[in-house]
């Protein structure tokens, strides 16, 4: 395996700077490790054509003296639910299958500003809806740590690519986890920022009160590096924050110098009890917290009620919001078109073409919604859940009160195998258990990795959550507990994964 | 269960009907619990980020070609979409 | 659309109390859209454009795509709500509104549900005598129009039996403010006059705003018309409950407001006394034979399953801001009549004649453009109003005031002569462009070149020298005969004012 692949980001913009490597180079490496694994992984749906012509733009743009960013020529994953020019947008789905977009998402266009280079598009539960990416009208990713398993979801494409070093840089998106999660199943790091901290413009809405896009990397600095690219102000989506952020790297090479544990108030939530998650990710969670407090954290209990309420509440307002929010695929200005025999009148044609077009898990979450939103339900069902935020909030300004930050493990188990949980639904759900509020709220969080699990030698993520707009917080905190962790483990966690595709 | 098919416009199937009302049910009877803490005096949260009042001065930006407006459509004629009859009236 | 059978209107009267509730949208004409930056075509500058060429994303629902609210279209509604005498909402939000129909590009409508912008108003519609009636409002409320079907393929270009459609999305999107009147009672067999004039003033009011073009023939203003009878009971009995109503959609005139809701009060009595039930529904006005035909029955298909956007976040109005749009308020349409009345210096009758026509606004534009009072009123209350009764138009389409100023302005000038101008405004209702634009083209100007005028009068007087002979012995009405011989000659384009002078001049030389 070539180096260039298993340098961080951080890295590579360093030699790209240098002059020591093109990203001419750095983009080949990553194209012919894609070419190499994929075919196992399967993280991407689609290989950009265009990778190395824009990599070649980026040296052009650098040989003639133009400053650059830090992470300019940098390859770059990106989650197929953000709408790109240069390649298909499919989010999964088998009704948008080869749909070309006339405009980029706001992430990806500053993206291209920032030098990275759009390697291709990656895996996905179709619209998002999954934790394990098994949903993807396209097949299923696997997990590169063991391909008999999931990698999380719903953005499994992107933690498995970014994994198996197909990318050191991924974008992804999450509603409820679709970051955090699979960061947790694949020993990488994710992170959701706090709601209207980077545009949702050109994201293929899931649920638009819960949805943010946010970066996918192997370390906390790199997530840091491109979470400076694409965060921000943007006037074309109106729940887009105005605030001026600090640099995020900046406050992730600050935290790993290791000062941030020092005093760190760190809640954990009495009413999520180890009983609750498999008994090593419970251990590993516990092994980190310790070593926090080796570093001079505090551990504090706290309370926050109405957590347990969290998952109800987001699968009434998931449901519902998706149901309109996916009502646009109708087979009218795009996307697929099933006409029935007979002489099908539009609406014939409209149903046949979302019963054709869309997956089983689509479908189901899509009459959830449309029962949760329809007269004489509404109150119940969407208008107790929209309560259950406020509860959520207050549990959080509660527990913010008393400590910097709260800490729990990024999901129940580790990865479980593909299709184990494929026909519970209500299993699957339960996945999201940790992850959930922090989108319900708007607060930021991140999954770092924790370590392996010791029954299964599975990945195991910590999450962190903060009050909003203190990401940078997230940063600090894990970049210290990332530093610490592999100073224990001597290397990357990562570097303990399978070899893949049997050339290393 | 037919009836929300309609709504959401799914042409469903009679085994997607069995399995979707054993299904929804089954995930309803979980999420009605919502309802025991969300008592009157909770307001409702639609927003996790609390703003208002954000709006777009009045100016015209850039448009879409027709080439880029019609590319994707599954059917077209004279410069719009082609859809079969309509059944029913004008909303 | 066969006619159904119905009550003669006064015995309708006799039996049933009608009542009357409107909804009227209202297009803004803002310079872009409710939610996109792509051109509005409801403002006069993109009207006309071709189909899908005034889009942006979110018009279409592209995936990804996200509404932005413009700012001018919430001081719009702000403005309106204010001009109907309504609260303005200290919080208001949008909501979504969820059916499939191929004219909407989301297959949401994003529209206001629970909290509209404006509340509780009231305006006062003045009736052709005079009569004041107060017509309660209930909201006004913020949403986006849809777009444009085209039926292809059946013989009358409608929906039934068309085998398919065109969409065209330049109308989706465009600001619209839907005004709701509350039930309005009492109206009793003036219903129809007050409905048209209630039209008429919504109509002025947003015109006097500047915030929609206002053209009922290109939907600027549309009308649903809700009509509902309750029976009569003598006295001292316990009064019936409300009817069931009827929606009349497709209401696209002043005269069509006031027909469809006679058309409905007589169709309604005709089968209540019969015994029959009125259908709950939706009914379509036909224009052209003057009858509502049924539409949809409402049904549970009708769960639009609102909930609040969540893409957009609450319009909360500053205070001051409202206080300085209710400061920019023009007159109210009652009180700017009677203070236009006084201006104008029309006798009783002639103002009548204007406001009758729904033609105070077309008469002080053209005032503001330049004409005389009494030359405004002439033009709109005489030819134009003339020619709008032969093509069942209303006059306020077919001519522009300042293009009436303009055409007076060439009389005035003796470009034109009041024949010569009448066949000008003909040429401008026919869209051959301005007043002087037909006079070039059409080569109308009076001929003002006197070296023409004198060749033409001195054939006349060679050939009829018996005249000439009775003018020099000071018969000068003789004159008319050679006046109507220089008329004919220069094809009616000489002012005759002017040849008769000459004719005098030659004569005396
Ligand atoms: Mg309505
Ligand atoms: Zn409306």
């Amino acid at each position: 395996m070539s180096d260039i692949i298993r340098l961080s980001a951080a890295e590579l913009g360093e030699k790209l700077a240098a002059g020591d490597l093109s990203s001419v180079e750095a983009t080949q490496a990553h194209l012919d490790r894609i070419a190499a694994v994929d075919g196992d992984v399967h993280a991407f749906l689609h290989v950009n054509e265009h990778a190395l012509a824009a990599a070649a733009a980026v040296d052009a743009r650098r040989a003639a003296g133009e400053q650059l960013g830090p992470i300019a020529g940098v390859p770059l994953a990106v989650k197929d639910v953000l709408v790109t020019t240069d390649q298909p947008s499919t989010s999964g789905s088998r009704i948008l299958e080869g749909y070309m977009s006339p405009f980029d998402a706001t992430v990806v266009a500053r993206s291209r500003e920032a030098g990275l280079v759009p390697l291709g598009k990656t895996n996905m539960d179709e619209f998002a809806m999954g934790s394990s990416t098994e949903h993807s009208a396209y097949g299923p990713t696997r997990n590169p740590w063991d391909l008999d398993r999931i990698p999380g979801g719903s953005g499994g494409g992107s933690a498995a690519a970014v994994a198996a070093f197909e990318a050191p840089l991924a974008l992804g998106s999450d509603t409820g986890g679709s970051i955090r999660q699979p960061a947790h199943v694949t020993g990488t790091v994710g992170i959701k920022p706090t709601y209207g901290g980077v545009s949702r413009y050109g994201a293929i809405a899931l649920a638009s009160s819960l949805d943010q896009v946010g970066p996918v990397t192997r370390t906390v600095l790199d997530a840091g590096l491109l979470h400076d690219v694409i965060g921000g102000h943007d006037p074309k989506d109106s729940t887009s924050l105005t605030d001026e952020w600090p640099s995020f790297a900046a406050a992730a090479r600050e935290g790993a110098t290791g000062q941030a544990l020092k005093g760190l108030k760190v809640g954990v939530i009495q009413e999520l009890p180890d009983s609750g998650f498999q008994a090593g990710v419970a251990a590993s969670f516990h092994a980190s917290l310790e070593l926090m407090q080796q570093h001079g954290a505090e551990i504090v209990d706290i309370s926050a009620p109405h957590f347990e309420y969290g998952v109800a509440a987001y699968y009434l307002i998931l449901p519902a919001e998706a149901s309109s929010n996916l009502a646009k695929f109708d087979s009218v200005r795009f996307g697929l078109r099933v006409t029935p025999g007979g002489n099908p009148t539009v609406e014939d044609v409209m149903s046949a073409t979302r019963e054709a077009g869309f997956g089983p898990e689509v479908k189901r979450r899509i009459i959830l919604g449309t029962y949760a939103l329809s007269a004489g339900y509404y109150d119940a069902y969407y208008g107790s859940a929209q309560k259950v935020r406020t509860l959520i909030q207050r549990d959080f300004d509660e527990a913010f009160s008393q400590v910097d930050v709260i800490a729990t493990p990024s999901a129940p188990t580790t990865a479980f195998k593909i299709g184990e949980k494929i026909d519970d639904p209500l299993q699957m759900y339960l996945n999201d258990l940790t992850t959930i509020p922090a989108n319900l709220a708007g607060v930021p969080g991140i999954s770092i990795p924790s370590g392996l699990a010791d029954e299964d030698g599975l990945p195991v993520g910590i999450q962190f959550l903060a009050p909003a707009r203190e990401d940078a917080r997230l940063y600090r905190v894990g970049a210290a507990l990332e530093a610490a962790l592999v100073d224990s483990w001597g290397a990357p966690l990562l570097d303990r994964m399978p070899a893949l595709g049997g050339n290393r | 269960m037919r009836h929300l098919g309609v709504l959401a416009r799914i042409k469903l199937t009679d085994d997607e009907v069995t399995t979707l009302t054993g299904q929804l049910d089954a995930i309803v009877d979980n999420i009605a619990k919502v309802s025991e803490v969300a008592t009157p005096e909770v307001p409702a949260t639609s927003h996790p980020i609390p703003l208002s009042n954000v709006f777009r001065p009045d100016e015209v930006g850039q448009t879409l070609t027709l080439e880029q407006t019609l590319h994707n459509a599954p059917d077209a004629a004279d410069g719009r979409f082609r859809v079969t009859a309509i059944l029913g009236e004008e909303q | 659309m066969a006619a159904a059978k119905l009550m003669d209107y006064d015995k309708a009267l006799e039996l049933f109390e009608p009542v009357l509730g409107f909804e009227v949208h209202v297009e803004l004409n803002t310079r872009t859209k409710m939610f996109s930056d792509a051109p509005n075509p409801a403002n006069d500058e993109f009207h006309g454009a071709e189909p899908n060429t005034l889009i942006a994303p979110v018009d279409l629902g592209l995936p990804g795509s996200l509404p932005v609210v413009n700012e001018t279209a919430v001081r719009s509604s702000i403005s309106l709500g204010l001009a109907l005498g309504c609260s303005i909402a200290e919080s208001s939000r949008f909501a979504r509104k969820n059916y499939f129909y191929p004219d909407l590009g989301k297959n949401y409508q994003i529209s206001q549900y629970d909290e509209p912008i404006a509340f509780e108003g009231s305006v006062e519609v003045e009736l052709e005598d005079g009569t004041l009636v107060t017509v309660p409002i209930e909201r006004a409320h913020m949403e986006e129009d849809a777009g444009k079907l085209t039926h292809m393929g059946g013989s009358t270009g409608r929906i039934q039996g068309a085998e398919y459609s065109l969409v065209d999305y330049n109308r989706a999107g465009v600001p619209l403010v839907e005004i709701v009147t509350k039930p309005i009672f009492g109206a009793e067999h003036r219903a129809p006059e007050i409905a048209k004039a209630y039209v008429q003033t919504i109509r002025d009011i947003v015109r006097g705003l500047g915030i929609s073009e206002a053209r009922l023939e290109r939907g600027n203003l549309r009308c649903d018309a809700n009509v509902s009878l309750r029976r009569r009971v003598p006295v001292g009995e316990p009064a019936e409950p409300l009817g069931t109503r009827t929606e009349t959609k497709n209401v696209n005139s002043m005269r069509s407001v006031e027909r469809a809701v006679r058309y409905e009060i007589q169709r309604q009595a005709q089968i209540l006394a019969g015994g029959g039930s009125i259908i709950q529904e939706t009914r379509h006005w036909h224009e052209d034979t003057g009858v509502t035909s049924p539409g949809r029955p409402k049904s549970d298909a009708d769960d639009y399953r609102y909930f609040p956007e969540p893409d957009l976040l609450p319009v909360q109005p500053a205070p001051e801001l409202i206080e300085q749009l209710r400061a920019a308020l023009p007159e109210q349409p009652v009180a700017r009549r009677r203070r236009l009345m006084a201006e104008w210096g029309f006798t009783d009758l002639e103002f009548q004649d204007v406001r009758n026509g729904g033609l105070l606004g077309e008469v002080e534009a053209t005032i503001a453009a330049g004409a005389s009072p009494s030359a405004a009123r002439k033009w709109w209350t005489g030819e134009i109003t003339r020619i709008a009764n032969v093509q069942e138009r209303d006059a306020a389409t077919l001519i522009s005031p300042a293009h009436v100023a303009e055409l007076q302005q060439l009389i005035d000038a003796g470009t034109l002569t009041d024949k010569l101008a009448r066949q000008v405004l003909e040429g401008v209702i026919a869209g051959e462009g301005s007043p002087q634009d037909v006079v070039d083209a059409r080569g109308l100007a009076v001929v003002s070149d006197d070296g023409a005028l004198i060749a033409a009068i001195d054939d006349a007087l060679a050939a009829q020298p018996d005249v000439l002979a009775k003018i020099k012995d000071g018969k000068v009405q003789a004159a008319g005969a050679i006046i109507g011989a220089v008329m004919k000659a220069m094809r009616g384009q000489a002012d005759a004012a002017r040849v008769r002078e000459l004719i005098l001049e030659r004569a005396a030389q």
